[in-house]
């Protein structure tokens, strides 16, 4: 699957390859937003009305607040009463059956080279990497359309469900977590997400289960001018393991569309949740036309004894990226991690990192952010590592290293570091380099031409992150930072 | 694309005409004209500055290196027509001086990279990862570089001596038909003079290959012994011989010669 998608990116030249758009019937809430809105979002979901009224009260909320401004971004006044915030294809397709889901939809992800169809991926797919199952939820717009693999999960006891079917299976399950790390009242956006949010995932992971496969979640925005807001949740309880993926991809357009997310992680006693993200919005043309605004809220709660939660982010798309996958590390001796590439080139804007929280005795917390800046763009680094009084012997390690390509490109680094206990130990490296012009020509004399040289030698600064990837994805996300670097040099 | 195949010792390797050559506007290069036939070994010897390292760069193509008159033919194809990339599918590989580190790249994924780039150019189909790595490790095994270094970033840490060991097993597994050795023995003991010498003599020391030699001093001539030595002075050759002219240099030094 990976290497398919990887052969479709080297195909591209210069050009976004996932920029077509796709004809299909769809359901739209009417354009704006209102109490009515969130009304229209939840009637046609079927939830209960504790949600319509989470739903309300968040909107309300929202109302009062107003957008932040205090990130090194640049962003254009949104208008929120311009677009739809809600838009699902028409064909509702019957749960586990994939018969029912619209064949324009199915050859969008074909397309992409995404496998919904399980029969693609238990055929012996080419590939010189070992083909291992891997259960695929995809969300078309607003909407999940398939779920794979939900016999073979059940099984296990996992629960892997799009937000819209657990609310409606689990609903005790989702209200007991839902919000709970990222409340209401947060920020503008976790408010403005917790009103509209249409579909996202929950997975939730039982005592002592060590989910036997890879989860992913395919976003794909196709609809012109409406928001994103998904919702994630993921729960692994006591003793367990999961390993989580999610991709995104939009079509091009000259409208800026909103991307709000809200990403929610709990880990309890001893359990474990690997997190990995590839990014790759639109990123608006070589003039900063168009371009998704990637505004996301991800935490985790290390809630448990020896809990543990790996973020590894590769983000190479959107006209801005603006998030801050954090770990609140309340349990002893929990552990938290982040490992990003975030790339920018032509005119998009990149302002993230993460937040470590260390309240519970003996955490640990490692960081290693790689930032690539390449045509015009700016690539800001923001962290905060935080220790509370009463948390003894914690440690973090912080890496935060810049590659510049050309002349006309930033990189920031904005680093906080808060400690309130003398015992904790704190370390933070940072370097800024450029690719040497040396270095280029020492790889184009060994036979590289200039575009494999530069992804060659950026590779290698973003090695350490990238190897965090689950194996398929390492691999796609190489060609990514190629490709998304053309051109950069020159 | 010429892979220089079926080179015969009656062959043009490379042919220099007339060279000149700027680096930053400023004149090294003054009308320097050479030939190298297949099976040959030349060494190109002179006094500093005398534009010795810039004729190689400016044969293997560096940026900033501008050719402002002459030409030169690989394989009786033009040699300036073609990006740095394609002249080394062509066959021409530079030893550098001074080698340079590439973090967070293994020596092992740079030199696969770069051979089947290479091969690509040529239509030859790119080899396996585990044919590659039989290569690699037999080029490191017979110039005496620990394998594990392979696994290592490009340079990454490595002695003097390494660098020049490693750039030998570069040399052993892209092949090349003609190397341009820039100043291969500097910084080398005596050991380390030995294996590289070897190496040359062991990789290039053939009928269908040719060795451009570009060394300050005589020592890595007793290992491998050229058949023909240039005077490179003042950006021209000024004078020819075979074996004993570097002795001769050795013994008189060159001012008498880089008039």
């Amino acid at each position: 699957m990976a290497t398919r998608n990887a052969d479709a990116i080297a195909a591209a030249e210069k050009t976004y390859e996932w920029g077509f758009s796709s004809d299909i019937e769809q359901d739209f809430a009417p354009k704006g937003l209102s109490e009515d809105t969130v009304r229209f979002i939840s009637a046609k979901k079927g939830e209960p009305s504790w949600m319509l009224d989470y739903r309300l009260k968040a909107y309300r909320h929202w109302l009062t607040m107003e957008s932040p401004d205090w990130a090194k971004l640049n962003i254009p006044p949104i208008d929120y009463q311009d677009a739809y915030y809600y838009a699902a294809p028409k064909e509702k397709p019957k749960l586990g059956s994939l018969d029912e889901v619209d064949p324009e939809i199915l050859r969008v992800y074909e397309k992409l080279g995404i496998p919904i169809e399980e029969q693609k991926l238990l055929a012996g797919v080419e590939s010189d990497v070992p083909q291992r199952k891997i259960a695929v939820d995809a969300v078309f717009d607003s909407v999940s359309v398939a779920t794979t693999f939900r016999k073979e999960l059940e099984q296990a006891g996992v629960i892997f469900r799009s937000i819209s079917e657990a609310l409606k299976e689990f609903p005790d399950l989702v209200r007991k977590w839902l919000g709970k790390v990222v409340p209401i009242h947060d920020n503008y956006f976790a408010a403005l997400n917790a009103a509209v949010f249409s579909d996202g995932t929950f997975v939730y992971v039982p005592e002592g289960v060590r989910c036997p496969m890879e989860l992913s979640t395919y976003f794909r925005i196709n609809a012109a001018n409406t928001g994103q807001f998904e919702r994630t949740l993921i729960v692994a309880d006591k003793g367990s393991y999961v390993s989580y993926l999610e991709g995104c991809t939009a079509p091009m357009r000259d409208e800026n569309q909103l991307h709000a997310a809200v990403v929610e992680l709990i880990a309890l006693d001893d359990a474990e949740i690997k997190y990995s993200t590839v990014q790759n919005w639109y990123p608006g043309d070589a003039n900063g036309l168009g371009g998704i605004y990637n505004f996301v809220t991800k935490r985790a709660l290390c809630q448990g004894k020896n809990s543990k939660v790996s973020w590894t982010q590769v983000e190479t798309g959107s006209a801005i990226t603006w998030k801050y996958p954090s770990c609140v590390l309340a349990g002893e001796n929990s552990v938290g991690e982040f490992y990003s590439v975030a790339v920018t080139n032509n005119r998009q804007q990149a302002d993230t990192g993460t937040k470590m929280i260390h309240l519970g005795k003996g955490s640990r917390s490692t960081i290693v952010s790689k930032g690539i800046s390449a045509g015009r763009s700016d690539n800001t680094y923001r962290g905060l590592v935080r220790v509370g009084p009463t948390a003894e012997n914690v440690r973090n390690f912080t890496q935060c290293d810049s590659l510049l390509l050309g002349g006309d490109c930033g990189a920031h680094t904005v680093p906080y570091i808060e400690v309130r206990n003398p015992s904790a130990q704190i370390e933070h490296e940072a370097t800024t380099s450029k690719i040497s012009d040396d270095q280029l020509f020492y790889a184009m004399s060994r036979g590289l031409d200039q575009e494999a040289a530069v992804a060659l030698i950026v590779n290698g600064f973003a090695k350490e992150v990238l190897q965090q990837l689950p194996m398929e994805f390492a691999v796609e996300a190489q060609k990514l930072l190629g490709i998304s670097l053309e051109g950069s040099v020159g | 694309m010429p892979a220089c195949a079926g080179m015969t010792t009656e062959s043009n390797m490379l042919h220099i005409e007339n060279l000149h050559a700027e680096v930053d506007g400023k004149p090294i290069l003054k009308g320097l004209s050479l030939t190298v036939n297949a099976g040959e070994i030349h060494a190109i010897m002179g006094p500093n500055g005398a534009g010795k390292s810039t004729l190689g760069y400016v044969l293997s193509g560096k940026p900033g290196y501008d050719v402002t008159a002459g030409g030169a033919t690989l394989c009786d194809s033009s040699l300036f027509d073609m990006a740095p990339h394609e002249r080394a599918a062509a066959g021409l590989f530079l030893g550098f001086q001074y080698p340079v580190e590439i973090p967070g790249v293994s020596n092992l994924q740079f030199l696969r990279e770069a051979l089947n780039a290479q091969r690509k150019v040529r239509g030859e189909a790119p080899l396996s990862g585990a044919e590659f790595l039989k290569i690699a490790r037999a080029q490191a095994a017979a110039i005496g570089l620990d394998a594990e270094m392979l696994k290592r970033p490009v340079n990454v840490g490595f002695s003097g001596g390494e660098k020049k060991r490693a750039e030998m097993v570069q040399m052993g597994i892209i092949d090349p038909k003609l190397a341009i050795l820039d100043e291969t023995d500097s910084g080398l003991d005596i050991d380390a003079l030995k294996a590289v010498g070897d190496g040359i003599n062991r990789i290039m020391r053939k009928p269908d290959k040719a060795v451009l030699l570009i060394t300050h001093y005589q020592r890595l001539l007793d290992y491998v012994r050229p058949d023909f030595v240039h005077v490179l002075a003042g950006g021209r050759i000024v004078r020819s011989g075979g074996a004993e002219l570097a002795l001769e240099l050795e013994r008189e030094g060159y001012k008498d010669i880089a008039a």
